[in-house]
């Protein structure tokens, strides 16, 4: 194929190039620049009018001269190889190798954008991913093809987390990778991950995308979908359940915002693009059950509230298309600081009980979360009036707040509970309760279970 | 020839299609369009499926109609993208370019009407068997009948009839931009009954009203939408899924298909049309699904049944309009929108009525939308102007949500304009006392509810006796009556007779516990009593 090169140069603005005199180039194309002395960039196309091409510079435009590059498209949108070959891997924010390995091959490239799944064709996620994190495992569960944010605020250890976890999900019995894309990380939080990644990145079990704080904003639009393009072949076509770690999302839409503001795009909220719902959803939407298919993709986006607020758009959008939140609190003492009463898994009741976890969990769960409210209140109560002023009843409540802080929602960053562990330790917190209170657990559940 | 000048996402320039109608469809390399300005030679489209590779030069095929709907016997019980072609039967990936043809298949087809009869336009001229047991009607597009097919089945385009000049097949295409007509207009309010306590009682919609629903993300409108789409007393439901999560749709799609219809003792599904634009299909036809979804409503209105059309959510609807018009470079109005938001809701919400069809039926189509808030924020635009075109407004409410009181619908910040008339009906037919009821029940919640705020600042032991017993009579009535859950099997739906004694059974236990305050009992004796029987009657069949 020869390769046309066009070379005349309209402008050049923030992380765009306008090429003069182009014909045939379609809309959302790849394309490819070359500059003066021969190193290439990647870019694609975000408008076409007449023979104008207005083109998004993956890498940035920095050093770049009209006159001196020259611009090729490729006739198709971006795509990437998929296949087994990303395991094990550790590639940069668009998919090259950082490992010192080859290029990642695969035997046919499929373009990032990715096709909508027919809703007639989705399956109710029903089973669980184990994270090996008690708190989460017990009352947050992760469900197979489910999407559930992990909403956060600066300076809290939301990246340690979700390493963590990317580093000890399974799905008992059956295969399983995980896929942790990063957007916007420092360096030290990238070595970080990787670091505590190390392990199952060795054993071939994962593939870790880095696009770091410094990297070129740009990038940060296609690493996500690189992520789950790699992903959905692993599920859809090989049949694994897949677990995709997306960190941090607040990274990406400023990502987007930098674009949507060199295009001179009208602002909405905040200045976020009024796409920012459509967008953010045609990264969330991509994970799910297929009926006939073995596999599943498990979404976590991991983001960052800015000063803590959950109405910004980020975290605002976010949850209208997830199915859940895991949120973390600086009140909560110790680690993980999820804070158990703000977080919630929707399709947790589908995900959990007999033959998935434990008959009890789901009343279980209910009974534990009642408790903590009730000692939440108490506290407040406390707070105002003093300690001494509390009924027995309630002191039994602030007991059970201390057990369940101290025994079962604090554990180490490398340290993986199965799932008897987490009930051992749900039942031990319950049972400092006076028996009369676990109203909402089957008796026989507590006849087994129950130990004052 | 017409040819594209410009692409930019969904938008298209389009040069030299001089001729073409405002809102005509146009199609590019088989993807279909839709012309939302036109200047000279020049039109601006509005593309529905992903544009990836489309070029300037391409040539442009006008059609010469409007954005049609294939309406027919297959919609009942199936799933459907926003420009109604079918799901039920697509491929796993949606690929762009699927069009919508004739339906496959063959139905039961059993003539109404006699050859040579003059019939008027909507009067039925054949029944359709669907596996529903509701009847599909053949509505004649006026005039006298040339020939009628005898009973006998027949395939969605075989032509059934002739009738005036018109072949009439089972099959027919409408605009979706454009109402049905029909031929008046009915005031008499009639309830529509959700099953849902809180709505039936304190706010209620009647058949061909409007409500919309609003409540930020975790405030239960899904599920809420869900339980209405499930028990409301509608012939038809159309739910529209405009842009919200695919797993939800997954679903209700498989709840419908599970549950029983306790009218008709067949599968729920088949007298529910779903419309499933889920949050990743195309953004543009996110914008048409509700257009499609009213005209489905309208279409089986004119059959003489009642539809309901259910939005989740119109938030996302008013989104994509103003996505495309910031491509497009409208000038914006209130936070980016534009300036035709208001009227747009307006329109959208208008569509809804009780009529009298042109064939003389009477038929209903009663619009819920969903206004999904961003940041919860009640004072922002689509919600603000929503607030004003509905008739009934139920607010979600996160502290509600929060302390698990499911539906989380605020008495103090929802209304129903229509629930005066609507309890006055109650009164009339079987329901006596509804009227009275219902003013006793606000009345105490709104009482309960200034006491607790009075109550957080100097104790509830520092009020007055009865003033106590209001605090407790609120409990009762949030958890005996107004609580209700759509995992229960005897609660998830609950009949208006067995919702008015429910309420006389709480109110029951409220005076006797003013009358033993009245007569000298201590307050924290009345709020000792075991309540439970009251709190659970709700959960006993």
């Amino acid at each position: 194929m020869i390769e046309v090169e066009y070379t005349d140069v309209a402008e050049l603005r923030g992380p765009l190039v306008v090429v003069r005199g182009t014909g045939g180039v379609g809309w959302d194309e790849f394309a490819s620049i070359r500059l003066a002395g021969g190193r290439r960039r990647h870019g694609l196309v975000l408008e076409v009018s007449g023979d104008l091409a207005l083109v998004q510079v993956l890498e940035g435009t920095s050093g770049m001269a009209p006159g001196e590059i020259g611009v090729a498209f490729s006739g198709a949108p971006f795509g990437v190889p998929v296949g087994p070959g990303w395991l094990g891997r550790v590639c940069d924010g668009l998919g090259e190798p950082l490992d010192g390995g080859p290029p990642v091959s695969g035997a046919e490239s499929v373009p990032v954008g990715g096709l909508p799944v027919n809703p007639v064709w989705r399956l109710p996620p029903s089973e669980p991913v184990l994270t090996g994190v008690s708190v989460i495992d017990l009352l947050t569960t992760l469900v197979r093809g489910q999407k559930i944010a992990m909403f956060s605020s600066p300076g809290l250890p939301h990246l340690d987390l979700a390493a963590q976890i990317a580093a000890q999900a399974h799905a008992p019995g059956e295969p399983f990778n995980v896929v942790f894309a990063a957007m916007g990380l420092t360096h030290a939080d990238a070595l970080g991950v990787r670091d505590t990644l190390e392990a199952r990145t060795s054993a071939g079990d994962l593939v870790l995308l880095l696009n770091l704080a410094d990297d070129p904003v740009i990038e940060r639009v296609l690493t996500p979908r690189i992520a789950l393009t790699v992903a959905e072949h692993l599920a859809f076509r090989l049949g694994r359940h897949v677990l995709v770690v997306l960190a941090d999302m607040t990274s990406y839409c400023e990502a987007l915002r930098e674009v949507s503001s060199a295009r001179g795009e009208i602002p909405a909220r905040r200045a976020y693009p009024g796409y920012l719902y459509s967008d953010l959803a045609s990264i969330y939407e991509r994970c799910g059950k297929v009926r006939d298919l073995p596999g599943s993709v498990t979404l976590l986006p991991v983001l960052t509230m800015p000063a803590g607020d959950v109405t910004h758009p980020v975290p605002d959008l976010t949850g209208y298309i997830t199915e859940g939140q895991i949120v973390l609190s600086r009140d909560v003492p110790g680690y993980p600081p999820v804070d158990p009463l703000a977080s919630l898994s929707r399709l947790m009741r589908h995900g959990v009980g007999a033959g998935r976890t434990r008959p009890e969990h789901a009343d279980l769960a209910a009974q534990l979360l009642a408790g903590l409210a009730r000692a939440r209140q108490a506290q407040e109560l406390a707070e105002l009036v003093g300690a001494d002023a509390l009924g027995p009843l309630d002191r039994r409540y602030l007991d059970l707040a201390r057990a369940f802080t101290g025994r079962l929602a604090t554990q180490g960053r490398t340290e993986s509970h199965d799932l008897g562990e987490t009930f051992d330790l749900a039942w031990q917190v319950l049972s400092t309760l006076p028996r009369a209170e676990l109203t909402m657990l089957d008796p026989a559940a507590v006849d087994t279970f129950y130990r004052p | 020839m017409a040819a594209v000048t410009r692409v930019n996402g969904p938008l298209v320039e389009v040069d030299g299609l001089g001729g073409a109608a405002m809102f005509d469809l146009v199609t590019v390399r088989g993807l279909p369009g839709e012309i939302v300005a036109v200047r000279g030679e020049r039109a601006t489209v509005q593309m529905y499926e992903y544009t990836g590779g489309l070029t300037p030069g391409l040539p442009v095929e006008p059609t010469g109609s409007p954005l049609s709907a294939v309406l027919g016997p297959h919609l009942l019980g199936g799933v459907f993208d926003g420009l109604l072609r079918p799901l039920t039967g697509a491929p796993m990936w949606l690929e762009p370019r699927r069009l919508a043809g004739t339906p496959a298949g063959r139905w039961r087809f059993d003539p109404l009407v006699a050859r040579g009869r003059a019939t008027e336009r909507g009067t039925p001229v054949g029944a359709v068997g669907t596996a529903g047991g509701l009847p599909y009607l053949v509505l004649s597009p006026g005039g006298a009948v040339g020939s009628i097919r005898p009973a006998g089945e027949y395939a969605a385009g075989d032509v059934v009839a002739t009738i005036g000049d018109a072949e009439v097949r089972m099959v027919t295409r409408r605009p979706v931009r454009e109402p049905l007509p029909c031929r008046e207009r009915l005031a008499e309010p009639v309830p529509l009954v959700t099953g849902q306590r809180v709505l039936d009682l304190l706010f209620p919609v009647r058949l061909g009203g409007t409500a919309a629903a609003a409540g930020g993300f975790g405030t239960g409108k899904t599920v809420l939408l869900q339980q209405i789409a499930k028990w409301c007393d509608a012939d038809v439901v159309v739910y529209v899924g405009c842009g919200e999560r695919g797993n939800e749709m997954a679903d209700v799609i498989s709840d419908l298909a599970r549950i029983t219809d306790p009218r008709t003792g067949g599968r729920l599904a088949d007298r529910t049309v779903v419309i499933a634009n889920t949050s990743n299909m195309p953004m543009m036809a996110r914008e048409a699904s509700v257009y499609t979804g009213v005209t489905v409503a309208e279409h089986f209105r004119d059959m003489g049944y009642g539809a309901v059309l259910i939005a989740d959510s119109t938030s996302r609807w008013a989104e994509a309009r103003r996505e495309f018009g910031s491509r497009a470079g409208t000038l914006p109005a209130e936070e980016g929108y534009p300036a035709d938001l208001a009227s747009a809701i307006a329109a959208f919400y208008e569509r809804a009525g009780r009529v009298t069809t042109l064939g003389g039926r009477t038929g209903s189509v009663t619009i819920i939308g969903a206004v999904s808030p961003p940041g919860g924020d009640m004072t922002e635009p689509v919600t603000t102007h929503t607030e004003r075109f509905v008739r009934t407004l139920w607010t979600l409410d996160r502290e509600l949500a929060y302390a698990r009181h499911y539906p989380a619908v605020s008495w103090d910040a929802s209304f129903s304009r229509d629930a005066g008339p609507l309890a006055a009906w109650h009164d009339r037919n079987g329901g006596e006392g509804w009227a009275a009821a219902r003013a006793r029940v606000s009345a105490l919640l709104a009482e309960a509810g200034h006491l607790s705020g009075l109550a957080e600042l100097v104790g509830a032991t520092a009020l007055h006796p009865r003033e106590r017993v209001v605090l407790l009579a609120g409990r009762l009535l949030r958890e005996g009556l107004l609580q209700q859950s759509a995992l229960s099997t005897v609660d998830a739906y609950c009949a208006p007779d067995r919702t008015l004694a429910l309420t006389g059974a709480v109110l029951g236990a409220v005076d006797e516990c003013l009358a033993l305050v009245a007569a000298g009992t201590p307050a924290g004796d009345v709020e000792g009593r075991d309540f439970s029987a009251v709190l659970r009657a709700k959960e006993s069949g």
